[in-house]
């Protein structure tokens, strides 16, 4: 019998069984940033442990950054002490830190895959749950919380129960201005935000494997918005063009033996799977959410849903989204004014993500009354896009072009929208005051959908401005 | 991080927060992430659902003074998803829970709480909605969590819970702080490194 990725790559790296019934998981590659770290560095500070594989752990800020003005001491003070703490923490532990002002520095999740940290078949253990993205790669990647990030530091070791695995299958063709964001979007809506727990999610089919490296990831960025805390694709030549020459990755003869043993990694075609799913690609539209978690989406060119057309068990919790977004059932999605519009965030602020916001853009106005902005997702990402010109672009279109970093997704820098604002954000999340505000509203959308909403001041469907 | 104590039974007064899929950003704000410590989390814990609640009718429960000095949280389905913030957990821990009934968890949430000695048990959604509704009648009676028998119990009522059978021994027997089992046998940790091709550079 067949295995899957994540069995095969379980294997490898499982130490031993525990008598919590836990898996002991070697990890590959530990990913630090400010945030979530602190108190780990001091618990082993406590017990005189040190970081027990220092040349596997890397470190960067990303959460609480400014993405204007970079002068220490920051502002905040409170960002400031955080930032103090993880360079003295990774001075003293020997990890390296990408700090701000280095040409590597943005968000965590951006920066393993560009340079070539991230790769197939590991293990990657980060203290954020957005560590999916890596799976992309067929790596097997994992969001922890702080104590296991002490766990890893000290041991390069996760304690872990198993994963069954679903395998979701895009099929068909994705219509002309339907991106991967509306694909992970609109798996979220009909599996819904738990269906995942318990699950790691395999995404396949025909749509996945034509996806750019860009595209996977912003996939896999949101299967922990379907409640899975891992999401992986198989590793396959686009995986492995990716790869080649970047400053981490197997260089020469060793690239070669690289690729043998990704390619052997990928699932078997007589692999067993807890849970198989389709998904028809060629019916997609562009998705927004219209509600206060990642599952309550709509097509754009559909109305918001009625309490009383939902399971009674979910009449509650829509009737409380729909009040908390002072939206009404049956309303248009489309043509809902936004009054901020926000292209950033590990799910989607690569190069490819950019470039095609900033092709709907282009020789285009911000509407009046929208605050605009772009933040890059890495110093990597802002240099290349430099390099063409997208920042004038931008620019000249009204929107504010910034230094890389989490930023508006959840609001810990100073990027935060004001009052009851409502965000049109390619980021990841529509909590409720996930953006900053405690009464603030997001409606997620792809970067395209994003830049159209910024043009037209209100949600538009992007289909009508994509060009031949 | 404490030695880790044995968790047998939990006897407390109860607290219901009602509602799916309540994500870690309700349970914590990341505004109260910009910390270096988790001292004082705990006075933050559903800030922003308390404070949209005041000048209501209705009141959070977690401002409620009849409440106070509970230590049993009772939730719905998917509680803590989201941010893998381990401050949710931290935060909930700190203002006094030390067990938590719920239909389900989010992994993560599941995960960060085990690792700091706060267990969340699973009961089916007819005998959480019970042990609410009582709860929120009475708010001076004492629920028994019980990880031995696995059962739940309240005046007028009780119910079976679940926990993954493993995940349960390693509470009542106190062996559910893994940094130590992780930093035992650590010559086993360098054999599987060292075999795995990437962490020796993919060498011919």
């Amino acid at each position: 019998m067949g295995q899957t990725l994540l069995q095969k790559v379980w294997n490898l790296h499982a130490v031993r069984q525990l008598q919590t019934g836990q898996t002991q998981l070697f990890v590959g590659l530990h990913l630090v940033h400010e945030v979530t770290t602190p108190q780990a560095f001091d618990a082993l500070r406590e017990r005189g442990w040190t970081v027990a594989f220092p040349n596997r752990t890397f470190a960067t800020v990303d959460h609480i950054v400014p993405t204007t003005e970079r002068k220490r001491p920051f502002l905040d003070v409170m960002a400031e002490g955080m930032m103090s703490a993880l360079e003295r923490n990774c001075r003293d532990f020997g990890v390296s830190l990408w700090n701000l002002g280095h040409a590597n520095q943005g968000i965590v999740h951006v920066i393993g895959p560009e340079m070539g940290l991230t790769q197939p078949g590991m293990t990657i253990a980060c203290g954020d749950s957005h560590t999916s993205t890596h799976g992309a790669f067929g790596a097997i990647a994992f969001g922890i919380g702080t104590s296991q990030v002490r766990d890893v530091l000290a041991t390069q070791c996760l304690a872990i129960e198993p994963l069954k695995v679903r395998r979701i299958r895009v099929t068909g063709t994705l219509p002309r201005g339907v991106y991967a964001k509306d694909v992970v979007l609109a798996i979220i809506r009909q599996l819904g935000v738990r269906g995942g727990v318990g699950y790691a999610y395999e995404y396949a089919g025909e749509v996945i494997e034509r996806m750019s490296m860009d595209e996977r990831m912003t996939i896999c960025n949101m299967a922990i918005e379907g409640g899975a805390r891992v999401g992986y694709v198989n590793p396959d030549e686009t995986t492995f063009a990716y790869m080649k020459g970047r400053p981490f990755a197997p260089q020469g003869e060793a690239f070669d033996r690289a690729c043998a043993w990704w390619r052997s990694l990928a699932s078997d075609r007589d692999a067993v799977y807890d849970d198989d799913v389709e998904i028809r690609a060629d019916a997609l539209t562009p998705v927004v959410t219209w509600g206060t978690n990642p599952g309550q989406a709509i097509g754009v060119t559909e109305c918001m849903p009625s309490p009383q057309a939902q399971q009674a068990s979910e009449q509650a919790g829509v009737a409380d989204a729909l009040s908390y977004m002072g939206f009404t059932a049956g309303a248009p999605i489309a043509g809902t004014r936004v009054d901020v519009a926000f292209i950033g965030s590990c799910t989607n602020a690569r190069l490819s993500d950019l470039r095609e916001a900033a092709r709907i853009v282009k020789g285009r106005k911000v509407a009046g009354h929208v605050k605009a902005l772009v933040v890059p997702g890495s110093e990597g990402v802002r240099a290349a896009a430099e390099r063409e010109g997208l920042h004038e672009i931008f620019r000249a279109a009204g929107f504010e072009w910034r230094e890389a970093g989490c930023s508006m997704c959840l609001g810990m820098n100073p990027d935060k929208l004001d009052g009851r604002q409502v965000c049109a954000s390619s980021s990841n999340r529509n909590f409720k005051g996930r953006q900053g505000s405690p009464t603030g509203r997001t409606l997620l959308m792809s970067p395209a959908m994003v830049a159209a909403a910024a043009v037209a001041g209100e949600v538009v469907d992007v289909r009508g401005m994509v060009g031949a | 991080m404490s030695a880790a104590q044995e968790i047998k039974a939990v006897i407390g007064r109860g607290i219901s927060v009602r509602g799916e899929d309540i994500d870690t950003d309700r349970i914590i704000p990341a505004r109260y992430l910009r910390v270096v410590t988790f001292d004082g989390i705990e006075a933050h814990v559903f800030e922003d659902d308390r404070v949209a609640l005041r000048g209501s009718a209705a009141m959070h429960p977690f401002d409620d003074t009849r409440f106070t000095g509970a230590s049993v949280l009772v939730v719905n389905r998917n509680f803590g998803c989201g941010s893998s913030r381990e401050h949710a957990p931290q935060a909930i821990a700190r203002w006094g829970i030390t067990i938590i009934v719920g239909e389900s968890y989010s992994d993560i949430f599941f995960g960060n709480s085990g690792v700091i000695g706060l267990p969340c048990v699973t009961a089916n959604k007819a005998d959480v909605e019970r042990l609410q509704a009582a709860i929120e009648q009475n708010p001076a009676a004492e629920v028994h969590v019980d990880l031995v028998a696995m059962t739940c119990a309240w005046p007028g009522g009780s119910c079976a819970i679940t926990m993954p059978a493993a995940v349960r021994d390693a509470f009542v027997t106190g062996a559910w702080d893994t940094t130590g089992m992780l930093l035992d046998k650590f010559d086993e940790v360098r054999a599987v490194a060292a075999r795995l091709p990437y962490v020796s550079g993919f060498v011919g």
